[in-house]
């Protein structure tokens, strides 16, 4: 079995954490995904305002859902005043 | 051609952090961050921010993050600002950020020790009126009626008057806030930020597991609360109070508690008594002033 | 310079010496005149750094974390209560690896209510991963302090020195109160590598994994084991610049002694006065002071062991259901030593009883004729 008597001054005294989360990707925990139709959209950005995750981000007049981070929560279709979002479902992976 | 938005546009928040879906917590921290810039120190107390926050070594707030027991995120934080001021740095905000428990029961003393004596720190309490982290279990923000693990036939005790608590010791500034209203809290964030003394921020989080509800409808429930009168939008700074969204034509209560599962139990006769303390709360609102 | 000092007052001295940046105290009978000292020096610009008077022991330590965290350096003073309220942030400080120091002004727990002297309340927290110096005069407060922050800087550990509530806390005593200069050749400023850095963000004391939270335990169990050899580098440092002498371990007339009280606090000046009245009879005497409890100075300890030698240990503290505290640990430190030598408990004390140096001497020779149990304490109450 291994054993910490060695060196354990090779340890630091405290672990910090100063890496983005953002290195934790969340895609798999979602069942259904947002679907932008653009031509339908007015660029008013609740989608944005509204992402718990902050994976929605600001493309000139367009959002960008970043898929590798959202977790299909829905607030974006639900907050949608223009119908310019739509949810599909995830398949089983 | 860029649109103009309504709140600024750098994240302090990562994508990747640990919260439920839909989580009204993390919308807020989100534009508590935007409010409050990088020069800001957090100071995070046992809540579901201690697990948002980020496993060592990640870190989801983009700002310092200072742990610490459950009782005394005030004290830790007035700490953390006397320790700065000590070596010379006088610019950093310095944030106990708080979950209810945090606040209206177990630190409830540090809390209270601290707003008395003027520390020059923001407290933060994001509202969801339960212990969330813990499993859903009642506290002393839990709303009559409410469903929780430990009041499994609905609270039977109303929910504690915290604001008017915090009044009592004469903060430099006081202020409600909730997701639903982005540029109201954004506001209010930069605000605190610039005053000095005890400053405090109320935020109503919408909880999809602990309030039983679609987290689709987090920004929905937000907004329901505020219009129905039965979360004011408000802020208290010196001696003014100002009802910052008047609600014109308040919603009925039910629309609120509809939308939930907690208040399933409630029943007629608890919708109609809720609606008379709302109502009467409302009418009471600019005896605040 | 030369002053009458209660010891109270030469805690607060300490304080002032040391540039402590952030106090943050409550009052609690009998550490009270060390905030009240304090607050007199802060009013009077005599103390520069800042005081905060929160509202409980809790908040107090809770208060001192945050700002260690933010690199200042750091001190409160409590007792008995008050250091049992304190309980929760103790381990938080240790396990952050914050270099606060703190003085505990040795009370008894109640129930009953008590107001005088034991050291139950220290040793209950001896788990918690701070160093614990406890003090015979009330000289020894004021540079144990100094030490303190040597040791605690060094090491990434807090430290908390004790002394005897009362006895020392409010009994002037002559202390050589040592000029600025000399104390800030001894103890420069803080620079706490692992402080908040704005430019750097970073979390302190969020989740770790199972195996890199034993590893950090593991890594704070090593740097408490090297504590014994840092203090001692600091207490010669301390000798040299000073000219006082102190150590985990004061030996007395112990050279061809066969049996040895081994006494902490107060009681070990009052010790020597016992082994003197018993060597002017022929009898072989000879007293251990244990001045350093955490860590526990086994090996120092082991070198008295040996010849037949007898220990008799004189503990005003009690650990239910099992033995006085200092009794078990120095058991414990001699288990396996050749010849296994004789050690025989005895609690005297307890809620501030006189430990006189009849009583002293009766225990002395309790334990010289073998009259004592190894097995059992035997409890002593003051004769008076």
């Amino acid at each position: 079995m291994p054993r910490l008597d060695e060196d354990p001054f090779l340890t630091p005294p405290i672990l910090t954490g100063g890496r983005p989360m953002s290195a934790n990707k969340t895609r798999d925990w979602r069942s259904v995904r947002p679907v932008l139709h653009a031509e339908k959209c007015t660029g008013c950005m609740l989608c944005w305002k509204f992402c718990p995750e902050a994976c929605v981000s600001v493309q000139g007049e367009r959002p960008l859902i970043h898929l590798d981070w959202c977790k299909g929560c829905a607030i974006c279709v639900a907050e949608c005043p223009a119908g310019a979002l739509t949810l599909a479902e995830e398949e089983a992976p | 051609m860029k649109v103009r938005l309504s709140i600024p546009e750098p994240e302090g928040l990562s994508a990747g952090h640990l919260a439920c879906q839909g989580c009204g917590a993390t919308l807020a921290m989100r534009y508590a961050l935007k409010g409050l810039g990088p020069d800001t120190v957090l100071v995070i107390p046992a809540c579901c921010w201690t697990i948002l926050a980020g496993p060592a070594p990640l870190l989801s707030t983009g700002v310092n993050v200072v742990h610490s027991p459950f009782p005394c995120a005030a004290a830790v934080a007035a700490g953390v600002r006397h320790g700065l001021l000590a070596r010379g740095k006088a610019s950093t905000c310095v944030v106990a950020w708080a979950g209810d428990g945090g606040t209206f029961d177990i630190g409830l003393q540090a809390l209270s020790g601290a707003a008395e004596r003027g520390e020059d720190i923001l407290y933060v309490c994001y509202d969801n009126e339960a212990y969330m982290n813990t499993g859903i279990q009642r506290s002393g923000g839990t709303p009559a009626g409410a469903w929780t693990m430990t009041t499994p036939e609905g609270s039977a005790l109303p929910k504690k008057d915290l604001d008017a608590i915090v009044e009592a010791h004469h903060p430099a500034y006081l202020a409600t806030a909730t997701p639903a209203y982005a540029e109201d809290m954004v506001r209010k964030f930069k605000k605190a930020r610039g005053l000095t003394g005890f400053r405090f921020i109320r935020v109503l989080a919408p909880c999809p597991p602990g309030w039983k509800y679609e987290p689709e409808e987090t920004v929905r429930l937000s907004r329901l609360a505020v219009q129905t009168g039965l979360f004011p939008l408000y802020e208290r700074e010196g001696g003014a109070f100002r009802l910052n969204v008047p609600v014109a034509k308040r919603r009925p209560v039910t629309e609120f508690l509809s939308r939930q599962g907690r208040f399933r139990r409630l029943g007629a006769d608890g919708e109609t008594a809720l609606q008379a303390r709302v109502d009467a709360a409302w009418a009471a609102l600019p005896g605040r002033t | 310079m030369r002053k009458a000092l209660m010891g109270n007052n030469a805690a607060a001295a300490a304080v002032k010496l040391a540039r402590v940046e952030v106090v943050s105290a409550y009052p609690i009978t009998p550490q009270t005149q060390v905030v009240e000292a304090l607050a007199d020096m802060k009013a009077s610009g005599e103390f520069p750094g800042r005081f905060v008077r929160v509202e409980s022991e809790h908040s107090a330590m809770a208060c001192l974390v945050g700002a260690a965290q933010a690199g200042a350096r750091t001190f409160t003073a409590t007792s008995s209560q008050g250091l049992a309220y304190m309980h929760e942030m103790l381990h938080w400080a240790s396990g952050a690896r914050l270099p606060i120091v703190m003085a505990d002004v040795n009370r008894a727990l109640g129930a009953p209510w008590i107001l005088w002297t034991d050291q139950t309340d220290s040793l209950s927290q001896r788990d918690t991963g701070w160093l614990q110096f406890y003090c015979s005069t009330n000289q020894e407060i004021l540079d144990s302090l100094l030490i303190a922050y040597r040791a605690a800087e060094a090491l990434l550990l807090p430290v908390m020195v004790n002394y005897d509530g009362f006895t020392l806390s409010h009994t002037y005593e002559p202390v050589d109160v040592p000029a600025q200069e000399a104390v800030d050749r001894f103890l420069p400023p803080l620079n706490y590598q692992y402080a908040l850095d704005l430019a750097n963000p970073r979390a302190f004391s969020a989740l770790p994994k199972p195996k890199e939270y034993m590893r950090l335990r593991r890594r704070m169990a090593a740097d408490m084991d090297r504590a014994t050899v840092t203090v001692a580098a600091i207490e010669d440092e301390f000798a040299r610049a000073f000219g006082r002498r102190y150590a985990a371990v004061e030996p007395y007339r112990t050279d061809d002694a066969e049996t040895l009280l081994v006494v902490s606090g107060a009681p070990a000046s009052t010790a020597l006065e016992a082994v003197d009245r018993l060597r002017a009879e022929g009898l072989r005497a000879g007293s251990l002071r244990i001045r350093q409890f955490r860590p526990f100075p086994a090996a120092v300890l082991r070198a008295y062991a040996g010849r037949e030698r007898r220990f008799v240990v004189v503990d005003r503290n009690f650990s239910m259901g099992h033995h006085g505290i200092f009794c078990e640990e120095l058991k414990s430190a001699l288990y396996g030593v050749k010849g296994r030598p004789k050690v025989f408990g005895t609690v005297a004390g307890l809620g501030g009883g006189d430990i006189t140096v009849e009583l002293l001497e009766e225990i002395w020779r309790d334990a010289d004729a073998g009259r004592l149990d190894e097995r059992e304490p035997l409890w002593m109450e003051d004769a008076r």
